[in-house]
């Protein structure tokens, strides 16, 4: 069974802007933050074993456990945030993770690196998203601790400033992705390397579409792309639609709010 | 041309990474030149590539560079240049570097500084705080400047050969020899001046007595008047020689139309007198003493002359330089802004080219194959020689260019 890493909401909320999505004026309502959290957990706890970590207070955002870091094999490379707002975020990740019998490899402190936000295998390559969040030097000392190959892809739309916000791998070597948020050399890699590629329409990629968790057959995505949830079923996948309007207000949704314990095993 | 050199690592290849740089360099108007590459051989394998990156200006190369970082590239640190004082007035310090004619370049402060100007046999002076750096000759230093020492930080930048056009001057044989045809050459060399007038460039002409001994001097006043010379460089014989002539029609003595002449020797003496006494070659022109002839066009057409002195003249005309080194002063000022030189005379052709950059394009006419040699192996890529007596190659050229007005 796969292994999931989430954080409770409890002290959530738009307390910063640091994506377009964020406005401190336009604030998450706290009972329904708690109420689509508990169904994203419920959900999710069907098809996996879910550990939580204790939130902290004056960390709003580390609700969003995607970018704690990057877990392989029993190896977890905690994130550099680029934000001051979220870098308090990173010793208590790391510090669980060890403690969970985790071995932590650091990357440099001048290397900035979100961790699973920007960094999402397909098969056996690392695809790793650059410019806004991460840095791409961090992808090359990523790719010499994992041994893996890494296609980093520049992202250009600010809207999607992490991977996990315009692609999404598919167990069966495919994806659904928002090719716009890519520059053209970044959608060419992508085409290169993967082979049925879904594209979501700009309408649906808005509704966070593509910050779905992925358990084998089962995804888990935001509400609001029945295009993409028709594609998928055709494909035999079976979809769970999600409220995540109260996540999509500080720019994440299911995907942000899970991180993979680890996302794939040893290379 | 100014120039860094940064290093990609990483999967560059499979993440198109590599091409997006080469890309990114030459749509924000810069070159590449890659001088290392190594792919990696399994999937998981990094690659790496060198590559020299450079722009017209330091400016725009440092916009480029920031581009190039954000997509990884890494900017390989170079040694910066050493200095040290000259220990006196006109003295440089042990080991100082001794320029070429290319484009030089010293590196202080990780910053790249290109010497100007670009000529031979010269030291490297630098005031840090200006960021400037210049090429100086023994006089030109002080007690305490601050002078290039040793190879490190120093950058040289050898002309290259063109490969968007035909460029006449870069032909692989670029002397043409007495019993070759030359009338093909002389008008790609027309060619080549009116398009280099039009695009600002500025031609100047280094004139021997050859020219006027030979009656080609008709040939000259005609460029001259259709506004296809901005500046004549010539000794003091050249201008007696042309003021003889004009005054009393011969030259040395010698008549281009009658074997024995009036006056003889005698005429070139009492040119120069007159010239002496009216108080110089403009003032013979403003009153009209002086009608006709190279002199007398190059004044009424405002084109620059420059007269240098040396041992075995006559007496010098007002106007002549006859100081060593400020006639070096002279030159290199002159020359500073000039583009391409017409040389027609072995003496001042071997002396000038010392302050030559090695962009300035040279057309070299001599009746002396090892003179054409000589001068031309100075300027490669940047020079035609032509083995012939100078009558014909200014007639030819004064064909082509007649008729068509070549001033801005």
């Amino acid at each position: 069974m796969r292994e999931l890493l989430l954080c409770p909401p409890d002290y959530y909320g738009i307390e910063y802007e640091i994506n377009p999505w964020m406005s401190v004026a336009r604030g998450a309502e706290t009972a329904i933050v708690q109420e689509q959290w508990k169904q994203l957990h419920a959900t999710l706890s069907k098809f996996c074993k879910v550990h939580l970590i204790t939130p902290q207070p004056r960390l709003p955002d580390m609700v969003f456990t995607a970018n704690a870091g990057l877990t392989v094999g029993r190896k977890f490379i905690p994130s550099n945030f680029r934000h001051k707002e979220r870098a308090g975020e990173q010793p208590f990740f790391a510090k669980w993770m060890e403690q969970h019998g985790y071995q932590v490899g650091w990357l440099p402190e001048k290397l900035y690196f979100e961790g699973e936000g920007d960094a999402l295998f397909s098969n056996d390559v690392l695809f790793c998203g650059y410019k806004f969040r991460s840095d791409i030097q961090s992808h090359r000392t990523i790719a010499d601790m994992l041994s893996c190959l890494t296609i980093s892809v520049e992202l250009v739309d600010p809207r999607f400033y992490h991977l996990d916000t315009c692609f999404c791998p598919l167990p069966d070597g495919g994806a659904f992705w928002f090719p716009n948020a890519f520059d053209e050399y970044g959608q060419r890699a992508i085409r290169e390397h993967v082979t049925d590629l879904i594209d979501v329409a700009p309408e649906e990629a808005m509704h966070f579409s593509c910050n779905a968790v992925v358990i084998d057959r089962d995804i888990v995505l935001p509400e609001g792309a029945p295009q993409l949830v028709t594609k998928l079923e055709e494909r035999g996948y079976r979809c769970h639609e999600l409220p995540m309007s109260e996540f999509i207000k500080a720019g994440g949704a299911c995907k942000c709010l899970t991180m993979f314990m680890p996302q794939r095993q040893a290379m | 041309m100014f120039s860094e050199t940064i290093e990609l690592r990483g999967h560059i290849i499979d993440s198109l990474i590599l091409p997006k740089v080469l890309d990114q360099i030459l749509t924000h108007g810069g070159n590449f030149k890659i001088t290392e590459v190594q792919i990696g051989r399994k999937r998981a394998d990094q690659s790496f590539a060198r590559i020299e990156v450079s722009a017209e200006t330091g400016e725009a190369l440092d916009e480029l560079i920031l581009r190039l970082r954000q997509q990884g590239a890494e900017v390989l640190e170079r040694a910066n240049a050493d200095v040290a004082p000259a220990p006196a007035d006109g003295v440089f310090p042990p080991e100082f570097y001794v320029t070429t004619n290319q484009q030089t370049f010293v590196r202080f402060d990780g910053k790249e500084i290109e010497v100007t100007p670009a000529i031979i046999n010269s030291a490297i002076a630098v005031d840090r705080k200006k960021g400037d750096a210049r090429a100086v000759k023994f006089f030109d230093v002080k007690k305490g400047d601050e002078i290039v020492v040793g190879h490190q930080g120093i950058r040289v930048v050898p002309v290259q050969r063109a490969t968007t056009h035909t460029d006449p001057f870069q032909f692989i044989n670029n002397i043409v020899d007495a019993e070759e045809p030359k009338s093909a050459i002389i008008r790609e060399i027309a060619e080549e001046l009116r398009r280099a007038h039009s695009a600002g460039g500025k031609i100047a002409v280094v004139g021997g007595p050859a020219i006027v001994r030979t009656g080609a001097g008709g040939h000259l006043v005609r460029l001259i008047e259709g506004g296809c010379i901005d500046r004549l460089f010539a000794g003091n014989a050249f201008a007696a020689y042309d003021v003889e002539r004009a005054l009393f029609g011969t030259s040395l003595g010698l008549s281009p139309d009658v074997a024995i002449a009036r006056g003889g020797h005698e005429n070139h003496l009492r040119a120069i007198n007159t010239i002496r006494e009216v108080g110089g070659i403009a003032a013979a022109v403003r009153e009209k003493i002086l009608t006709s002839g190279i002199m007398h066009a190059c004044v009424q057409h405002d084109v620059d002359i420059v007269l240098i002195g040396a041992i075995g003249d006559e007496v010098p005309l007002p106007g002549v330089t006859t100081d060593v080194i400020e006639c070096e002063k002279i030159l290199r000022d002159k020359l500073r802004d000039v583009t391409h030189v017409l040389l027609a005379t072995l003496r001042y052709s071997l002396a000038l080219g010392a302050f030559l950059a090695n962009n300035v394009k040279t057309v070299c006419v001599d009746i002396d194959p090892p003179a054409v040699e000589r001068a031309v192996e100075r300027q490669p890529l940047q020079s035609i020689g032509l083995v012939t007596d100078v009558e014909p190659f200014l007639r030819e050229l004064d064909d082509c260019l007649s008729g068509s007005k070549v001033s801005q």
